[in-house]
């Protein structure tokens, strides 16, 4: 889950430091840029497309990617497609919302305590590295198998890499800032406002974007166990169906649906470090 | 001259390895400044240059005796008192003006004339047409002269400085003494700016008050006297020679000390 993380902050950085140039110039440079960050994927589609039209796999079990549009076309006019988007982007933006004004609040009570951030942490860690799937029975067993389960279990999966990054981005805020801030008499509430949230915010949003595609993925499996609903639901009925187109539809409605999210927090992120 | 600063009897010890022994910092600290003043603090490193002017900023108390501001203890941090600080300690995400206007924000400036005000001060470190760049699109020395604007705008009587050009090319660092020096005089703040550079003490000092190495004492205060209006580089005159060299011959023994004992703190 960090590794694209990484990846597209190296990406980042290298378009930052390219130099400025002409109006014309930067127009292309952009163009080409889309060119090749759409390369691999363009790649991957022509495969998939033409690996089972040339017989080199059987296209019952993979559909070619031409097929895969066509059903996602029908589902989508069926009105089944936004259905299922709507039941599993409910679950996964409700849990997510939640550990979000669960875990950054925490974490920043928790990061400005040391002792207490010194007790928390590995707890915490315990965790974050405790799949969350191994305790999607337990949800199912206390909670039942409906909509709170669900949503608790991406409560839960999300809640962890926030409050981790939130207590790391308040622990981490530049001294000098602070020893400032108390040579100016800022009461607390000023100090949480107009210094160490703004400081944490980087390191906060390293949290929400892997408690993002954390959502997706959790999300998707609780619906596999047990829904009537939902892109998980949506998989696995038609595999048992062997609707594979279909199938393969769920699939890239939801690969889509995690990249979408990660642009929607990337970009958000941007805004609100415009001073970068 | 009124009085504005009184150390008396200052005293300050950490406790250190676990809690079972006591590092004196600082021992038995008199010194007075008066208003207006601009006194330099030299002293070889680790000699508690910086633990003196905390226990004055009020981010620290004396073990022993007391910190007097206009006759009062000090208790605790205040407006009254700006820090300049040698990493510039400016907040990432604001601009210079944004930055300038922190300092107002806490005394409860007004917005409107947050503003103003801040222009103006920006306007005094000669930076006024920088003033909707982040701190990251600034050089070093245009991060400090907004950090000595921010401590100036919100007026305070008395401007702490610690060490605040070590981090910058000789230049730089020429000009903004420059600077500082024309501030003071424009503005009349007592000015207590600590440093381990003896031509930038001689430079920069009415009085220069020489520390011990650790623990940290008051070895000797020197009344710089020059007349400036004589050369234009006042710095290779014979009058400042002869300055650099008494503070450099004061500091001298108290280096090699500091430096025995660093070894010995290294080899222990």
């Amino acid at each position: 889950m960090s590794a694209p993380t990484i990846t597209e902050r190296a990406v980042e950085r290298k378009t930052e430091a390219q130099p400025r140039r002409g109006a014309g110039r930067r127009a292309g440079s952009a163009l080409s840029g889309v060119a090749t960050r759409s390369v691999a994927v363009l790649l991957l589609l022509a495969v998939w497309e033409f690996a089972p039209r040339a017989g080199l796999i059987d296209s019952t079990f993979l559909t070619p990617f031409s097929g895969v549009v066509r059903a996602l076309g029908e589902l989508a006019a069926s009105g089944q497609l936004a259905e299922h988007i709507q039941a599993s982007l409910t679950r996964s933006l409700s849990g997510f919302g939640i550990a979000v004004l669960i875990a950054v609040p925490l974490g920043i009570l928790i990061g400005w305590y040391k002792t207490v951030s010194d007790v928390l942490t590995p707890l915490v860690q315990l965790f974050l590295n405790t799949a969350a799937l191994a305790l999607l029975p337990v949800f199912v067993l206390v909670l039942g198998i409906g909509e709170t389960s669900k949503i608790a279990i991406v409560v839960y999966a999300c809640t962890w890499p926030i409050l981790l990054n939130t207590i790391t981005a308040v622990r981490n805020v530049d001294p000098t800032l602070l020893k400032l801030a108390r040579s100016l008499n800022l009461p607390p509430p000023a100090l949480f406002r107009k210094v160490i949230l703004p400081a944490s915010i980087p390191t906060v949003f390293t949290g929400l974007r892997l408690a993002g595609a954390a959502a997706i993925v959790v999300v998707i499996a609780a619906e596999m166990v047990g829904a009537k609903a939902g892109l998980g639901f949506l998989i696995n009925d038609s595999q048992y169906n062997f609707a594979i187109p279909s199938m393969y539809a769920g699939i890239v409605a939801i690969s889509v649906l995690g990249v979408g999210f990660n642009q929607l927090l990337v970009v958000v992120e941007r805004r609100l470090t415009s001073w970068k | 001259m009124t009085t504005k600063i009184r150390f008396e009897g200052v005293g300050r010890t950490f406790p250190i390895r676990g809690g079972r022994e006591r590092l004196t910092a600082l021992e038995d600290i008199d010194l007075h400044i008066a208003q207006g003043e601009f006194t330099v603090i030299v002293g070889p490193s680790g000699c508690g240059k910086s633990t003196l002017l905390d226990l004055l900023a009020g981010l620290g108390t004396p073990t022993s005796g007391q910190v007097l501001l206009d006759g009062e203890p000090v208790t605790g941090p205040g407006v009254d008192r700006g820090i300049v600080f040698q990493q510039y300690a400016l907040l990432p995400w604001r601009t210079a003006q944004g930055n300038v206007e922190f300092g107002l924000e806490a005394i409860g400036v007004p917005k409107r004339d947050r503003a103003e005000l801040a222009r103006e001060y920006l306007e005094l470190v000669d930076l006024a047409s920088f003033a909707d760049r982040h701190p990251h699109e600034l050089s070093g020395g245009m991060k400090q002269r907004v950090a000595i604007a921010r401590s100036l705008a919100y007026d305070p009587g008395v401007l702490l400085m610690d060490e605040p050009f070590a981090a910058l090319d000789a230049q730089t660092r020429e000009s903004l003494q420059d600077e500082l020096r024309r501030i003071w005089q424009r503005t009349g703040k007592t000015i207590v700016f600590i440093t381990h550079g003896i031509d930038e003490a001689v430079y920069l000092g009415q009085r220069v008050a020489v520390l011990t190495s650790r623990p940290g004492r008051i070895k000797s205060v020197v009344d710089i006297v020059l007349d400036r209006s004589a050369a234009e580089d006042i710095r290779s005159t014979p009058e400042f020679a002869r300055y650099r060299h008494e503070i450099w011959t004061l500091l001298h023994d108290e280096v090699v000390r500091a430096q025995e004992l660093e070894k010995e703190a290294v080899s222990a």
